[in-house]
């Protein structure tokens, strides 16, 4: 006999899940259309709330991550430390990062305080200013930096540098007024300035003149306030006793295990601790990018968990109203020896039921529209093209709060309306 | 089948005590179509929802089918609600968005069976009862007579030990409330247990024995046969 209990029980759950099926959908069947579309519609938008809106701002940093990394640093970049001029030993670290597992492309870069000065030629007298603009002169083998960022694609206007040609710069679009005065008076900027116009530029006590090649247009610090020449170029402007350089940006392979840490403790280990500054692209994202994405995630999950509160109680009023004027039916149900449960689990299925719809329309919403869509067309924002960011786990997880707190709020209501006295509730006292 | 033993009843709202039920004593025989007659505000109905379990009593005891009904939990007494025991209310009591197979069909589908054998027994169930060709339609679609035959359709699919009917036949026209009273007394000759509550002596003719309410107190017995 003892045997039979677990199977009566299993059994007895299984009639209790198939007529609270049965009557739930007989329900959502007779009930009103455009009160089902606008419940379902609720929902959806709740969805979309708790996902889209911190998905946003989170998306508005990430971009500028994103494009970062990219474009900048790469997965871990060495920099020059604080106090030095440069990365000691750079020759042996580009030896060893070339042949070190994961490491797809380094790029090295040679940087120097600097000024370009535009339109000299047409300049009145030399009482008018000259008009200057100050910028980081930036020396790049050219094979190298394209591989790691793809710099040509950032090119606005006129085109990249070429490997063997001489005298020519690139700069970056907000060196000129026509693309920084949006900023205002942030950066000192010069006029006109087009591909092919002549510029001088100014390092230490050196000057010399470069044609201008092209402009790159970027959200990037590290790219639209730079100029860029050859690495030979800057060593004819430059003096330097040395070949050390001031930046090596690293790619890691994007199928290898090798993560960005472990890039960097394989330099630390190496020995190159104390030769420059080395960081993973995360560590190396400015600080303030970290404080306000972590700001904007709170604040798109307290809205989100609003939207959640007032979709819980719409389906708390929902559910109570029908089952408050149901009551003598569900009386009745009750006298014919339905199952309480199986008459709570018809208003779970219910609201459920609006909450799996609302969510999985809101689901396609944005897996399909959405984040296809800011990928295609970014937030356009002064320090990045804002994406929408919807990680899968994250986002099924908003997805089953959602379903939990409607199953509550279906729940709560139902069992209050059907745990009362089953002849008052026949007889409506 | 049904033996009741010093039954008592008494409403109780905050200051005052309303005695409705003051000691019945009853026994139902298997197979007995037992009449409850008497003035409005008897206790007619009071007194079969105490007997059919809707309904807790102030005092004395209830057997069902050799079963003392005060130790049973609300689940044993839903349940047996549920497996023994048939309901037909005055004003028909149907679920208005199933149709009249569904509103037969719920209790069967409770009791365990699929939902294609419940449509099956539904079925029958409503040709047996002279509506095979309302089936599909829902409660508002049919008339009163058509809604309490589906109703009695439902308090019979699943074989009940004991019917319970309350003035079945109160909100029908003489036609359909004397088809009603044919069709409980077919049951009644298949060997169905029925305990009827009604005001027409027309129909009290059927019964086998007709007990007579006054102030909460059998006062009269009629054996008819
Ligand atoms: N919840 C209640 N609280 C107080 N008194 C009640 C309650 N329910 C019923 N009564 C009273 O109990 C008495 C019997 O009611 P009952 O419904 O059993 O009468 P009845 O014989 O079925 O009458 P009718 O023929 O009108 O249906 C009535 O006087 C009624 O007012
Ligand atoms: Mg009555």
């Amino acid at each position: 006999m003892s045997e039979d209990k677990p199977k009566n029980l299993s059994r007895k759950w299984s009639q209790v899940i198939s007529v609270g099926w049965f009557l739930a959908f007989r329900q959502i069947k007779g009930s009103n259309k455009s009160t089902t579309f606008l419940i379902i519609f609720i929902m959806m938008l709740t969805f979309l709330n708790l996902v889209v809106v911190s998905g946003i701002l989170v998306g508005l940093i990430e971009g500028g991550r994103v494009a970062n990394k990219k474009q900048y640093s790469g997965d871990v970049i060495v920099t020059t430390l604080a106090g030095e001029n440069n990365i000691k030993r750079t020759n042996e670290i580009e030896s060893t990062l070339i042949k070190m597992s994961g490491v797809q492309n380094i790029s090295t870069r040679y940087i120097s305080s600097g000024q370009v000065e535009a339109n000299y030629k047409t300049r009145r007298d030399f009482s008018t200013p000259k008009d200057i603009a100050g910028t980081q002169v930036t020396g790049i083998n050219i094979q190298d930096e394209e591989a790691l960022s793809g710099i040509s694609n950032y090119v606005d206007e006129g085109s990249f540098l070429n490997e063997t040609e001489s005298g020519y710069i690139v700069l970056g679009k907000n060196l000129l007024r026509r693309y920084s005065e949006d900023f205002g008076d942030v950066f000192a900027s010069i006029e006109g300035t087009y591909p092919g116009d002549e510029v001088k530029v100014t390092v230490g006590k050196n000057t010399k003149t470069f044609i201008v090649k092209g402009i790159v247009s970027s959200k990037v610090n590290q790219v639209s306030l730079r100029a860029f020449v050859t690495k030979q170029d800057f060593l004819r402007l430059v003096d330097k006793a040395d070949l050390n350089a001031n930046e090596i940006a690293i790619r890691i392979n994007p199928n290898s295990k090798i993560t960005p840490d472990g890039t960097k403790a394989n330099l630390i280990n190496a020995g190159f601790a104390n030769d420059g500054k080395i960081q993973t692209a995360v560590e190396a994202t400015p600080e303030f990018l970290n404080q306000i994405r972590i700001a904007f995630a709170l604040l798109g999950n307290v809205i989100g968990l609003i939207g959640i509160v007032v979709a819980s109680i719409t389906i708390f009023i929902v559910i109570f109203i029908n089952a408050v004027t149901r009551r003598k039916y569900i009386g009745i149900m009750k006298g014919i020896g339905i199952s309480e449960k199986a008459i709570e689990v018809s208003y779970i299925i219910q609201s459920i039921f609006y909450a799996l719809i609302g969510g999985l329309i809101g689901l396609l919403i944005t897996f399909v529209l959405l984040v296809p869509f800011f990928d295609a067309y970014p937030l356009n924002f002064p320090f990045s093209d804002g994406i929408l960011v919807a990680p899968i786990g994250e986002t099924m997880f908003k997805f089953g709060l959602l379903l939990l707190v409607t199953l509550l709020a279906g729940y709560i209501p139902a069992r209050n309306i059907v745990k009362k006295n089953t002849l008052d509730s026949i007889l409506g006292r | 089948m049904i033996k009741v033993k010093n039954l008592t009843k008494t409403y109780k709202t905050k200051d005052i005590e309303t005695p409705v039920l003051r000691g019945i004593d009853l026994n139902v025989a298997p197979g007995e179509f037992l009449g409850i007659m008497g003035k409005s505000g008897a206790g007619k109905s009071t007194l079969m929802y105490q007997i059919g379990l809707l309904d807790h009593p102030t005092s004395g005891e209830i057997i069902l089918n050799s079963k003392n009904t005060e130790q049973m939990s609300t689940e044993e007494r839903t349940q047996m609600r549920l497996s023994e025991l048939g309901y037909v209310f005055q004003d028909y009591a149907l679920i208005p968005e199933l149709t009249a197979v569904e509103n037969v069909m719920i209790p069967l589908l409770m009791k365990g069976f699929s939902k294609s054998e419940s449509c099956d027994i539904s079925i029958k169930m409503l040709e047996r009862i002279g509506l095979s060709h309302r089936v599909d339609n829902k409660p508002g679609q049919l008339s009163g007579g058509e809604q309490q035959r589906v109703s009695i359709a439902r308090a019979m699919a699943h074989n009940p030990k004991i019917l319970f009917a309350d003035e079945p036949t109160a909100n029908l026209d003489t036609i359909s409330g004397y088809s009603i009273i044919q069709l409980f007394k077919e049951l009644h000759d298949k060997g169905q247990t029925i305990v009827m509550v009604t005001h027409e002596e027309e129909y009290a003719k059927y019964c086998d024995r007709i007990i007579y309410l006054e102030d909460g107190k059998i006062v009269r017995e009629v054996k008819q046969k």
